[in-house]
């Protein structure tokens, strides 16, 4: 009996064992995944924790195909160099004139900068799937990046729904830090409604208060809030708008649109385009000679409301004389601006475009706040962002705004160069627009950031 | 081959199941296994047994399935947005709207056959497009893509749940009370996958799918035999187009966002890639083929020339940055070209597909174990 006894018994518990076994080792088969949920629970654990790796990985999601492609190289070779001068090498560009600055040289808390690459193919589904691969299956702590407004509104709002910070590149839609800003985003770039608060002065100045101005808008948030900007301030120097014409984006051949304008009795066209877009819609227009012409017993002018050294670049003599506004200028003088200058120049052998700049800023200002939290806990970032004032960026003084997590600093207004030294030196700054001038109360655009646990 | 018997197509079932179920398994040495590419294959395999009824049993080339999809996504982000956030109704409206709209389209479309169908079906998709695109811009929001807010209505969600505090941030899609991103989401998804696989392959089994073979075939006898296939092909249209709109709703559910360009003429030329790719008319096939591609799309598109160095990184400096400068054009923005590749070397030397590669292999090893040539007239038992 007993024998008998002890021998089942010993069957029994050398199955249980086996048994337990191959449920444990089925489960951490099954593993990797469920630990994300579990992780979830715990109060300072959160998704993608470095926790004791020795690197941090950052996400850059930059257009590599479609109309804005070329924005999106540059952003991509900016974010390179930022992640170079964090980890101390190089020269360390704006790592030496950022104010204030906890900074190191050494990566972020100690850990050395690893980073990964997707294409959003300015698209928003692909944006989201390339952002999902780096959150889901690299584990980025930050991810950056965009062209497009539509794509950084749609990546923004995945951000804050997995609890990953997203660093906006080049978005400069209203939208972005308004009705659709998100607690996880941040934009450094200014906005459409910066752009016609800078312009608006300048083009009275330069095309009196009697104008009829035509249009022509990139189908998306961006467009749509850029032309309402723009729209509000010329009506409000007395312009008259005779009519705003949407176009799709990438649309490649805009002759249809442009030649409405001709016969419309307008004397002004603002494109509001971008990239590769309003290099071929100011191509054109200029080709149908609408800068030679003479309406209502005036010259007819274009604007470009945002414009950049790389369209400058594609669209070569066409730019010249036009106006517009950018966020940043590689001929700027100031201490911040140089040394970025010379770091990219040196690392690439030509000057960065603003869209390199913004993402470069980004970077260094997330791994700042990771430095001032003393952790990568996103609520904690987060705080250290909101609110921070900072200098030596090329900016000058900035702040990232915490009621809607953007950034305020001068405005430059530019036009094409007419006589330009070098093939980059293609923008003129007009003026350089102060701070005061640009801001705005938070409440017009409404909008809610969301909380900071998610 | 494998016949299709009873006993057959049960052991399919179940291997395809259990393929489909560990997905998060097998695919982790590919780095294939993270949830957001898994739910991608499993919606995309979705939607291409959907395409292959249409395109597998009667022939019919459909070049606007992507409208389908799209009418799906708006439809599934609408639920959310006004009904709830729970992923029930948002699929169930999703499959009826696009079957509603198939049902239009098919009716139209179906008058012709062979490219003009085609043309009609990718003219329908392309104004479908552009109506999401600039048209009806309240309904879809354009190009930036209908989203969730935090003040749409939920109507049933407030009427039960009460109203929410606020600064809680958007609630996510669920399916009663139980996420619907990450890996429940792709369960979800694979489990409708399994589902409708097991539908596609009675639907073939059937008498039905019987007469939608025997369109393909000879389209023209089946009418002098006095017989109308014209319900039949619509029938064939709408389940296609239902699929379609189940695919296009999932992806709502795993992401509540819609855009338009997933109406776009090249996301309906992406569907009739994956059913080529991976065997017109097969069951597999276009599962296998949607994965193939969606791989394709996520993974080599990430590779960037720092990846490549690593990798190649075995060999001497002057080598490595050679082979890397090559390598690097059919990876990271140049995927579609290894796609194209990809394509041609099927479509020319495996025209029925990956399936046909299979078939072949398994022909060539189990002629190796017989060790006995097989008689081509004889049908072989199944394993």
């Amino acid at each position: 009996m007993t024998d008998n006894s002890n021998k089942k018994f010993h069957l029994s518990r050398r199955r249980l064992l086996t048994g337990a076994a191959a449920v444990s080792a089925g489960a951490a088969m099954f593993g990797g995944s469920p630990m994300g949920f579990v992780k979830g629970a715990w109060a300072k654990n959160f998704r993608n924790d470095p926790g004791n790796n020795s690197f941090v990985k950052f996400g850059f999601n930059v257009p590599q195909t479609g109309a804005y492609a070329d924005e999106g190289a540059d952003e991509l070779r900016a974010y390179y160099l930022a992640v170079k001068h964090l980890n101390g090498e190089g020269d360390g560009g704006m790592l030496t004139t950022m104010q204030p600055s906890s900074l190191k040289g050494n990566g972020v808390l100690g850990k050395k900068v690893e980073y990964v690459t997707g294409d959003t193919q300015t698209k928003s589904d692909a944006a989201r799937a390339s952002a999902k691969r780096m959150i889901e299956k690299e584990g980025v702590t930050m991810f950056s990046g965009g062209s497009s407004s539509g794509v950084a509104v749609a990546t923004q709002s995945l951000a804050q729904e997995m609890g990953v910070i997203f660093m906006c590149g080049l978005t400069h839609s209203n939208d972005t830090t308004g009705k659709d800003k998100r607690r996880y985003g941040f934009r450094h770039f200014f906005n459409a409604y910066m752009s016609g608060a800078a312009l608006g002065p300048v083009l009275k100045d330069e095309m009196g208060t009697d104008r009829r101005a035509y249009h022509l808008t990139a189908d998306y948030t961006w467009g749509w809030t850029q032309e309402e900007s723009i729209k509000n301030t010329t009506e409000a120097l007395g312009w008259e708008t005779v009519n705003a014409v949407r176009t799709p984006v990438g649309a490649g051949d805009f002759s249809q649109y442009i030649t409405p304008v001709l016969n419309s009795g307008a004397d002004v066209l603002i494109l509001n385009h971008y990239g590769k877009d309003m290099i071929n819609s100011l191509t054109q227009a200029i080709q149908f000679g609408l800068k030679d012409k003479q309406v209502n017993g005036k010259n007819f002018e274009i604007v470009v409301p945002l414009f950049s050294r790389l369209m400058a670049q594609g669209a070569g003599e066409n730019i010249k004389g036009i106006l517009g506004t950018t966020n940043w200028n590689w001929s700027l003088q100031d201490a911040g601006s140089q040394a970025f200058v010379k770091s990219f120049g040196q690392e690439y052998g030509f000057p960065p475009s603003q869209a390199a700049h913004t993402c470069y800023v980004q970077t260094l200002l997330y791994a700042n706040a990771c430095e001032m939290a003393g952790t990568f806990y996103p609520p904690e970032v987060i705080k250290a962002l909101e609110g921070f004032k900072f200098d030596g960026m090329g900016n000058g003084p900035t702040e990232y705004r915490a009621a809607d997590h953007q950034c305020f600093k001068d405005v430059l207004v530019v036009r094409g160069n007419e006589n330009p030294t070098t093939q980059f030196d293609l923008l003129n700054v007009v003026q350089q627009v102060p701070r005061a001038q640009v801001e705005y109360d938070p409440a017009i655009f409404g909008g809610e950031l969301g909380p900071y646990e998610v | 081959m494998i016949t299709a018997t009873p006993r057959n197509d049960l052991l399919l079932m179940v291997f395809f199941a259990i393929a489909i179920l560990t997905m998060p398994i097998w695919l982790s040495p590919i780095g294939a296994a993270y949830p957001d590419l898994l739910q991608r294959f499993a919606i995309y395999g979705i939607f291409a047994i959907g395409f292959n009824l249409l395109f597998g049993l009667t022939g019919y080339l459909s070049f606007g399935h992507a409208a389908f999809l799209g009418v799906g996504s708006y439809t599934a982000v609408w639920s959310f947005k006004l009904l709830s956030m729970s992923v029930i109704p948002a699929v169930l409206f999703g499959v009826i709207t696009s079957g509603l709209f198939a049902i239009v389209i098919g009716y139209i479309s179906l008058r012709r056959s062979g490219i003009y169908f085609s043309i009609l079906t990718l003219a329908f998709a392309q104004m479908s497009y552009n109506l999401a695109y600039s048209v009806l811009t309240p309904i879809t929001n354009g190009e930036t893509g209908l989203q969730l807010a935090q003040e749409d209505p939920r109507v049933f969600d407030n009427l039960f749940g009460g109203a929410m505090e606020s600064g809680t941030g958007i609630p996510p899609t669920n399916l009663f009370g139980m996420e619907m991103s990450g890996y429940p989401g792709f369960y979800f998804c694979a489990v409708l996958m399994i589902i409708g696989f097991y539908i596609s392959m009675r639907i073939t089994r059937s008498p039905f799918g019987m007469m939608l073979k025997a369109v393909k075939s000879n389209q023209n006898r089946m009418s002098y035999t006095g017989l109308n296939t014209r319900p039949y092909t619509l029938a064939a249209f709408v389940i296609s187009g239902m699929y379609a709109g189940l695919a296009g709703s999932l992806l709502a559910v795993t992401d509540p966002l819609a855009g338009a360009e997933r109406m776009q003429w090249t996301a309906s030329g992406e569907v009739v890639l994956m059913t080529i790719l991976g065997g017109v008319g097969t069951l597999m096939g276009p599962v296998i083929g949607a994965g193939v591609i969606k791989y394709f799309e996520n993974i080599f598109s990430a590779f960037n020339d720092d990846a490549l160095h690593e990798i190649f990184s075995f060999l001497p400096d002057v080598l490595q940055d050679g082979v890397v400068a090559v390598v690097g054009l059919f990876v990271g923005e140049g995927w579609h070209l290894t796609l194209g590749a990809l394509f041609v070397i099927v479509v020319v030397f495996l025209p029925g597909g990956i399936m046909e590669g299979i078939s072949r292999l398994s022909r060539i090893f189990s002629q190796k174990k017989a060790e006995e040539p097989t008689v081509k007239t004889r049908t072989q038992p199944g394993e």
